[in-house]
């Protein structure tokens, strides 16, 4: 009897140990602590040229993430880039001229979507349109630029 | 000319059937298998017994491996990560390659060689010694009794295992990454899971390691039920058990990676 209490033991410590490993590969190793945007609401920015943003890129505000990118699709009457963000709930009170510009963390790092707030006293709502909005900076049209203003700056 | 290929047709032939019906003999294996869970509650303390013997047994194995693994990884990445000044990443690049890749794939392979042998060889010595003959001759049925206690442990331990060993390689690679190379505590754990996603990468990470599982101990606890009962049939059937699971499990990583990481 009680070397069979022991083997149920071992299977406890066992099982107890594999949960515990789940549990830290599921809140340290992974983002799972980060902002919630299950209950969030979306906003929507054109941009002329998204570069490399993905879906699920992250939307920063001074630095902090409040949201990420839900959906990134081709409007055909302008032929822009519209870019749905979807924000945690308890970022719903940005004024209604913030703008939205595209930039990367770090020279090759990946690209993310940074919010600065403008002055206006009206709030954006759920399902507004951010009308200020900067592309992403595309490294070979900057290498371009600064390779042609080199060249013509010689003559 | 005409007859020397029409022979090896033959044997092509004779191969294919002969697989075909260990494929099926095997399904139906699994089959009976798994009309005989309804009996676990009856068995539960003899679940509980396999559990030991499976998981507990192996996890020794499992964690010394998943630490060392986790060093060398840390090691290894280290060392081409700091050509590019990105030895921040390298917390994300070791969780990575654990959660996914060889978490799961290395923890199979150790399993089928220190649980899977065991179990092929322990169903294979009772029909050595005729008890499981001696089973059915009691009407006691040797699916209920000896096999589907052992396939279920075999199945819980498996993802169980893989997280132990996907947790201490993290565990090892910071050791040796902040530990022992000075990359920067914060960047080491923010990086990584800043990159590591719960559904995308854990869960199917976890996905993975369920279904070599089924796979491994499939695998192990038919090989003993069919083994020839001699000696040197068990020793071929417990031969067999660790080189099929070994084939199975990373051939089948191959289309589970193709279909989990390979789309996006």
């Amino acid at each position: 009897m009680k070397d069979k209490s022991k083997v149920e033991l071992a299977v406890g410590v066992f099982v107890v140990a594999g949960i515990a490993a789940l549990l830290m590969l599921s809140l340290k190793v992974s983002n799972l602590s980060g902002v919630s945007t299950s209950d969030g609401y979306s906003l929507q920015a054109d941009f002329e040229n998204v570069g490399g943003l993905k879906v699920r890129a992250p939307v920063m505000m001074a630095g902090v993430r409040i949201g990420e990118v839900s959906k990134i699709v081709l409007n055909t009457q302008t032929y822009e880039a519209s870019v749905m963000l979807t924000l945690a709930k308890q970022y719903n009170q940005l004024p209604k001229d913030t703008s939205a510009a595209i930039f990367t963390s770090g020279l090759l790092g990946e690209q993310y979507i940074a919010l600065e707030a403008g002055g206006e006293e009206i709030v954006l709502k759920a399902g507004d349109k951010i009308q200020l909005s900067q592309s992403a900076m595309v490294l070979e049209q900057v290498l371009g630029q600064f390779i042609f203003g080199k060249a013509s700056g010689d003559e | 000319m005409m007859n020397s290929l029409l022979s090896w047709l033959q044997h092509v032939g004779q191969r294919t059937m002969k697989s075909a019906v260990r494929m099926g003999r095997g399904h139906i294996f699994l089959w009976h298998t798994l009309m005989a869970m309804g009996a676990l509650k009856k068995e539960f303390s003899s679940l509980i017994k396999q559990l030991y013997e499976v998981g507990v047994l192996s996890s020794q194995l499992i964690v010394v491996s998943g630490l060392t693994v986790g060093m060398v990884l840390g090691l290894q990445g280290y060392n081409t990560l700091v050509d590019f000044g990105a030895e921040d990443a390298l917390g994300q690049m070791v969780a990575l390659s654990l959660v996914r890749e060889m978490g799961p794939v290395i923890t199979a392979l150790l399993f089928a060689g220190r649980a899977g042998s065991a179990l092929t060889a322990e169903i294979g010595l009772m029909k050595v010694t005729e008890q499981i003959p001696a089973m059915e001759m009691m009407a006691v049925d040797p699916y209920k009794k000896v096999i589907a206690p052992r396939f279920v442990a075999g199945i819980i331990s498996m993802p169980f295992l893989a997280a132990m060993f996907s947790a201490v390689g993290v565990f090892g690679g910071y050791l040796v990454g902040v530990g022992m190379l000075g990359v920067d505590d914060g960047a080491f754990w923010s990086q990584m899971s800043s990159k590591v996603d719960l559904y995308a990468d854990i869960l199917n990470g976890v996905i993975k390691s369920v279904i070599f599982g089924i796979v491994a101990v499939w695998i192990a606890v038919y090989e003993g039920f069919n083994a020839v009962p001699t000696t040197a049939g068990v020793s071929r059937a417990t031969t067999r058990t660790v080189v099929h699971t070994a084939f199975a499990v990373l051939g089948l990583d191959f289309i589970l990676t193709a279909l989990m990481f390979g789309g996006a």
